[in-house]
């Protein structure tokens, strides 16, 4: 049995404007003590997914189920939720000061969230901080459990946060864009440290990103998120040698030095839709070069392709049209020649019509 | 004269003002440019108590029609570098030579003219841009501020610009909120096109921006660099885009450049510590690579420009450095047995198929010291 098994889960946000439809109907699994890498672009969803299992969105409309070692998680009220948050499952957040408090130091912090959960003397906490900010290389820990987080510099800080995220020993641990704004070689440090961790705790992760290279070299399975929903999800070699979603083919496709990117990048037409309207069918078909009639009208499953074992992915392609070279392209190609009717070409005339050189028309 | 509306500087007639022919030397030649800010303290009488070294001696050149990536960790100068270069801050010393002429002490009224030459685009599309002016007064700003053209000439001319970057021109009386991020950045580079610069020095132009997104204004910067014959100095953190866009890359440590050469050059034989620390830091999105590479692991953090380490400044830091290191500073030279282009700043260079160790203990051995030592931690408490 997975650690946390996500089915159907749906978010959305009512606002002024409409409502946001942020997660819609995703499901997958964490399996004991393994890597998932979820990446996707900007508003794809992947923060919004993460928070409403720990109960951190208000305001959310949530359906669905996300079962946690046979608890059901959004079943649980507000107390249950915390006692959950911290001891069982951690969170750390791009922004390290959005988890460390400006005011106290950050001994002081990591000790009350060591004592919120087990009963501990104060004494025996901070020496456990102490344990814990050497443990995550912070140089001269004794000293730096009574710095504020200001004093420390970003590095420094994120690896604060890490501590105090790994003070319980969690059994999962939820990393949103853990090393976005840090440097290659900070960013080494930090995934060497949490790779270390992982493998002596037994600790399972959530890596959330739109780095597809972090996700190459980190993660077990990888979920592509696009609109809110899963694209496509498969063990990490079958994502970059054997894609089955023209989505993940695109991001590929577009990163220099990436698995089956050549000289010339081929960005992916356009830019991600709004999740107040999204797209009817597949919500990728108006920048995919795929797209049928069949994507215009109906929404794809998600289900199983031929790329490698457990791959799924949600698009209307036939199951072994797979992988990143420029036969497998062909191939698609060929598939959809005989299916583009007129939805398709009602799409094509939107488009020209619209904007001789708009951002759609130049890619 | 390099432009024929070079400024006349009656108070001196500098010989460099004087252009060579245009084939003859690099468009941009930097030499020795220094850059420190002040720290100051008091509140009625500020006394200067130490300064920020923020660039320190960077030498180099930009030749004509080539793209310079600049690579180097927060904080290392590389910003206030593409500032000096385009003289948006003055020089503490050194000298920076812009198509022959001299720039590096000229007034702001004499810049004009080469301001009209050099251009940024920032990373921030959306910081950079004023959200309550249209976007068609927006990139038309340079044709305004140097008088150059106006009203529906102004106009004309900001619709071309806006169809060259891949913006649709109906959209000129648009707010920037209207735009995506990868539009915004469209709107930034057609703002730094309106003059017909020769070089644009791009300071991480498409670090804000999805992976998508990204590639199409990668690809757009390398199409306007051959219809326009640009010269572009690259800023960007991430290794694989500026070894996607540059001819040549620079490499930067705590205000100084440690390695310069040709891009493929630099990255298949990196001779720095630093240098080849910081590629084996990258993570290519591709996992055979990802994981097959030898990940020289850094330890601690790049210490203050504000005191330096002596000597070699990544001694702190480097896993070859021997005790000269922190005596004597190693001179930015050609290395045996590399090419004429290759330079690099170091006393132990790696050899080609060298492996780095990292400096300090694995973690791993403390996770385990921890993991043995706190059972406490696990039991007890918990949901
Ligand atoms: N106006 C200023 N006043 C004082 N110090 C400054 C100023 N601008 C930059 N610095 C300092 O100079 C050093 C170099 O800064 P710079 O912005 O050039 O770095 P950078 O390489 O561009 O970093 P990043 O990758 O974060 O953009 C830093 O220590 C910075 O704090
Ligand atoms: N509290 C909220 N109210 C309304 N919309 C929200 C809220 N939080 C997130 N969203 C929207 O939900 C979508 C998904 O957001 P998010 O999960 O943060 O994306 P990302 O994949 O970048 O992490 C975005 O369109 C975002 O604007
Ligand atoms: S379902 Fe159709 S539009 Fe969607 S990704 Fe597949 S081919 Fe493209
Ligand atoms: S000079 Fe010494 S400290 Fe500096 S990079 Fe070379 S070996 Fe390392
Ligand atoms: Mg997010
Ligand atoms: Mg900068």
């Amino acid at each position: 049995m997975s650690l946390l098994s996500v089915r159907d889960l749906t978010v959305s946000f009512p606002t002024s404007d409409g409502v946001v439809r942020a997660v819609r109907g995703l499901s997958f699994d964490v399996e004991a003590g393994q890597t998932l890498g979820i990446v996707g672009e900007t508003g794809s969803g992947k923060s919004v997914s993460a928070l409403s299992l720990l109960g951190l969105n208000p305001g959310a409309d949530i359906s669905g189920s996300a079962v946690f070692e046979g608890t059901e998680l959004l079943a649980l009220r507000q107390d249950q939720l915390r006692r959950v948050r911290g001891a069982e499952i951690a969170m750390i957040f791009q922004d390290p000061l959005s988890s460390l408090h400006p005011y106290y130091r950050v001994g002081w912090q990591i000790c009350e969230a060591i004592r919120t959960h087990r009963r501990t003397s104060r004494a025996e906490a901070m020496r456990q901080a102490v344990e814990l900010l050497r443990m995550v290389s912070i140089p001269q820990p004794e000293r730096r459990v009574s710095a504020f987080p200001h004093e420390l510099s970003g590095g420094m800080r994120q690896r604060a946060m890490i501590a105090m995220a790994l003070a319980l020993r969690p059994k999962l641990l939820i990393a949103d864009e853990p090393t976005t704004a840090l440097d290659a070689t900070v960013q080494a440090q930090l995934m060497e440290l949490l790779g270390g961790m992982q493998r002596e705790l037994g600790m399972a992760m959530i890596v959330i990103t739109h780095d597809l290279g972090l996700v190459a070299t980190v993660a077990d399975s990888v979920l592509v998120m696009y609109a809110g929903r899963g694209a496509e999800r498969a063990d990490y070699r079958t994502i970059f040698r054997s894609p089955h979603h023209p989505y993940t083919r695109g991001l590929l496709a577009s990163i220099p030095g990436a698995a089956g990117s050549g000289g010339r990048l081929v960005p992916i037409v356009g830019q991600p839709p709004s999740l107040i309207r999204i797209p009817s069918g597949c919500a990728f078909h108006p920048r995919c070069p795929f797209a049928m009639d069949v994507c215009v009208r109906d929404q794809p499953p998600f289900v199983p392709v031929s790329g490698g074992e457990g791959h799924l992915s949600a698009c209307w392609l036939p199951p072994d049209a797979v992988g990143v070279d420029a036969a497998a392209d062909v191939a698609r190609q060929r598939y959809v020649e005989g299916r583009r009717g007129p939805a398709i070409a009602r799409l094509r005339a939107a488009v020209a019509g619209a904007r001789p050189g708009g951002a759609v028309a130049h890619g | 004269m390099a432009d024929t509306a070079a400024p006349v500087n009656p108070a001196s007639d500098e010989p460099s003002l004087v252009a060579a022919p245009a084939e003859d030397h690099p468009l941009l030649r930097v030499e020795n440019v220094v850059k420190h800010f002040p720290i100051k303290r008091g509140i009625f009488f500020k006394r200067q108590i130490g300064s920020v070294q923020a660039v320190e001696g960077v030498s180099l050149e930009v030749r004509r029609g080539e793209t310079l990536g600049l690579v180097g960790e927060t904080g290392c100068g590389k910003s206030t570098l593409a500032r000096c270069i385009t003289r948006l801050y003055p020089l503490t010393s050194g000298q920076v030579i812009f198509d022959g002429a001299d720039i590096s002490r000229l007034s702001a009224r004499q810049l004009r003219t080469y301001r009209r030459r050099m251009q940024m685009i920032f990373q921030d599309p959306f910081g950079s841009l004023n959200p309550r002016r249209r976007v068609g007064s927006i990139i038309g700003d340079p044709l305004a501020i140097h008088g150059i053209a106006d009203g529906g000439e102004r106009k004309r001319r900001v619709q071309e610009l806006m169809e060259v970057v891949g913006l649709n021109p109906e959209h000129y009386n648009r707010f920037p909120s209207e735009f995506s991020g990868g539009q915004r950045q469209r709107i930034g580079v057609a703002r730094a096109l309106a003059l017909r610069p020769s070089l644009i020095v791009c300071d991480e132009p498409v670090s804000a921006l999805d992976v998508s997104v990204q590639a199409q204004i990668i690809n757009l910067l390398e199409d306007l660099q051959g219809e326009f014959n640009l010269t572009y100095v690259f800023i960007a953190h991430d290794l694989a885009v500026v070894e996607h866009v540059s001819d040549r890359v620079a490499v930067m440590y705590l205000g100084k450049i440690v390695e310069l050469a040709e891009t493929a050059e630099l990255f298949g034989s990196p001779r720095h510590p630093y240098t080849a620390a910081l590629l084996s830091a990258s993570m290519v999105a591709d996992p055979e690579k990802a994981r097959s590479s030898h990940r020289v692991v850094l330890y601690g953090d790049v210490p203050s420009p504000i005191n330096p380490p002596s000597g070699c400044r990544f001694h702190t830091r480097c896993p070859k450095a021997q005790p000269i290191c922190s005596v004597d500073e190693p001179p930015l030279r050609v290395q045996a047995g590399d090419p004429a282009g290759h330079v690099t700043a170091c006393h132990f260079p790696v050899a080609p198929g060298e492996q780095l160790v990292g400096a300090a203990p694995p973690i791993s051995a403390t996770a385990t010291a921890f993991a043995a030592a706190s059972p406490d931690i696990s039991e007890g408490g918990g949901a």
